[in-house]
């Protein structure tokens, strides 16, 4: 195969590959998790979801997918039309361009940047103008309302959950996104142990900075119809909501790298083997692949239409082919098998991530603009430096009395964790706030 | 002529089309996408120059902060009546000798240069850790200077925030 390709574009085959591979499944992924969104707010407020299309919904984002894209596109009248037309195109191409850099396990990266984390936060900020200029262009007041609160919001979390990230790099010591995860390995913990208030301020942070609930403001429904995408439909729109659920698997894919260990599997320096030379934790992919490829069988006679069922079997063989691929590569070369299993676990951190995002968005209602504000200036970024600082000095402190960095780091975290939650503790059980103090 | 050079071309002239722009169109929201633009340009020529720190921050902080900003302020000022008003300027005469004599100034330092005119050279390749070069340039050389430009800028936004918070 190698002596097919022109030496001169060898370095190029596999980052094109890649990149075709991200653009053609983002839009995939995205639908579907709109699906699991439906399906995970259906299960919490005890309904069924979609269930017509497809067995149990699973057909449901194709069919969403074609109903937008055959919908009239309307462009208003006094809109400015090139910057209508601009804005959601930069809003996608900027959260594409972000994946550049993304590691997906150890074999799928277009490019190891060595400022890596750098470049995606400076990309992905750049979708806010997408937002800012398509409320603007769209020449209605809940558009530019839209806009503005956006610039507002995104403005003051970015500082803190970049705060939040520095507690990460300050312990890897470097802005690669494969030398973070590397670092976390040969450390032996992933970070969110040394630093869970950086953790938690990202989480917090990146939840206001993709714009969704409780701080979606920017296009809160019950004021300002849809905000800043109030005027867009049909393909525009679903540009829009392309971006968003990118931009939530791009923010999901930091925290898995900097907090949650990458593509590393839980205990990558534990060999405990069951059978033969196989080792317990590379078998769990294909035993949660086969748990669900039985569920579906069982599921397949029950559904009410001849169509349903085929279409669930089909589900069933997809889950037992992946089972059958993930257990295949144990027994193949370490690079092939490496590559296989740390996409997995990458993707497993990443959902994780995001259902901690749906639960959040269907637990705690909307904040008010001005209490968003104050968590982000007078809570978050305090919080984040004391942190970072908290972390900066357990490192000296174990360079200077030789003491092992992940004990002091650890320490040191958890006395931040402590004064906070005592702070809170105190405030909630002393004076009651007047309700006269909220309003500002 | 490698791919360098085009796209130092192709930078270049992004950026200085887009500065020209940014002055002479009267609708100031298509001014502050052209001057995001030209920011844009001018971050691709640190990167050419292997400056990725450089790219990176300037991305970051002009294009992704202070710009965001200057959108939404110029997003609040109402634009049917800043397009409608007449521009005063009854100083033309003195902006064409001003810049006469400044574009003669420049001209002149480039007919004197112009054996050196060419692509600077890429700055030369520290290891792979530009970032960390450009850390310990700035906190252990220029240490000094550096916390007194962030003193300084510090004292700027607390002053900022007191006239602000100012009840009138």
């Amino acid at each position: 195969m190698g002596h097919l390709i022109p030496p001169a574009i060898m370095p190029y085959v596999v980052p094109v590959i890649c990149g075709i591979v991200i653009v053609a499944v983002l839009p995939l992924m995205a639908g579907y998790i709109v699906l699991v969104e439906r399906k995970v707010m259906a299960d919490m407020q005890a309904r069924l979801g979609p269930m017509r299309v497809g067995p149990h919904g699973l057909l449901q984002p194709i069919a969403d997918a074609v109903k937008l894209l055959i919908k009239e596109d309307i462009i208003p009248q006094k809109a400015d039309t090139f910057l209508f037309w601009l804005a959601p195109v930069l809003s996608v191409s900027m959260a594409l361009i972000a994946y550049s850099a993304m590691p997906f396990g150890p074999a799928f990266q277009i490019a190891d940047l060595n400022i890596g984390l750098l470049f995606i936060l400076a990309v992905s900020s750049l979708g806010i103008y997408g937002i800012v200029l398509g409320g603007w262009a769209s020449n209605s007041h809940y558009s530019l309302l839209g806009a503005l609160r956006s610039a507002a919001q995104l403005v003051s979390y970015e500082t803190a959950a970049g705060l939040g990230l520095l507690s990460a790099l300050v312990l890897a010591g470097s802005l690669s996104m494969r030398d973070i995860v590397q670092a976390q390995y040969d450390q032996g913990q992933w970070f969110i142990f040394a630093a869970p208030v950086g953790f938690v301020i990202y989480l917090i942070g990146s939840i206001a900075e993709t714009n969704r609930a409780p701080f979606d403001l920017p296009e809160a429904e019950s004021e300002l119809v849809a905000g800043y995408m109030t005027e867009y439909s049909g393909f525009r729109w679903s540009l829009y909501f392309l971006a968003e659920y990118a931009n939530m698997i791009i923010v999901a894919g930091i925290a898995t790298t900097l907090f949650l260990g990458g593509w590393l599997r839980p205990f990558p320096r534990v060999q405990m083997h069951i059978f033969g030379s196989v080792e317990l934790m590379d078998a769990v992919p294909s035993l949660l692949f086969l748990l669900v490829a039985a569920y579906c069988f069982k599921l397949a006679p029950r559904q009410p239409a001849q169509i349903q069922k085929v279409v669930m079997a089909i589900a069933g063989l997809l889950c037992f082919g992946l089972a059958a691929v993930m257990f295949g590569s144990i027994f193949t070369p370490v690079a092939v098998k490496e590559g296989i299993h740390g996409g997995f676990w990458f993707l497993a951190k990443v959902a994780i991530y995001l259902y901690a995002f749906l639960w959040i968005r269907f637990t705690v209602p909307r904040y008010r603009f001005d209490q968003l504000m104050r968590i982000g200036w007078r809570v978050l970024i305090p919080l984040a430096l004391v942190n970072l600082i908290a972390v900066g000095s357990a490192l000296t402190a174990s360079q200077v009395w030789g003491l092992s960095p992940r004990l002091t780091t650890f320490v040191l975290s958890w006395v931040v964790v402590i004064a906070v939650a005592g702070f809170l503790v105190s405030r909630q059980t002393g004076e009651k706030p007047s309700p006269a103090a909220d309003v500002e | 002529m490698d791919v360098t050079h085009i796209l130092f071309g192709v930078f270049a002239v992004m950026a200085v089309v887009s500065a020209i722009l940014m002055v002479t169109t009267r609708n100031i929201v298509h001014c502050a996408v052209f001057l995001i633009t030209t920011l844009l340009a001018t971050a691709g020529v640190f990167l050419l120059l292997q400056a990725e720190f450089l790219f990176v921050t300037q991305i970051i902080l002009y294009v992704g902060g202070i710009m965001v900003l200057f959108v939404f302020v110029i997003m609040l000022v109402n634009l049917d009546v800043s397009l409608r008003q007449v521009q005063f300027n009854r100083q033309t005469w003195v902006a064409v000798l001003l810049a006469a004599v400044l574009g003669a100034q420049l001209f002149i330092a480039l007919w004197l240069g112009r054996n050196a005119l060419r692509l600077p050279a890429r700055a030369e390749l520290i290891a792979p850790k530009n970032t960390e070069a450009i850390g310990q340039v700035l906190f252990q050389r220029y240490m000094l200077p550096f916390e007194i430009a962030s003193i300084l800028l510090l004292v700027a936004m607390i002053g900022a925030v007191v006239m602000a918070k100012r009840r009138v």
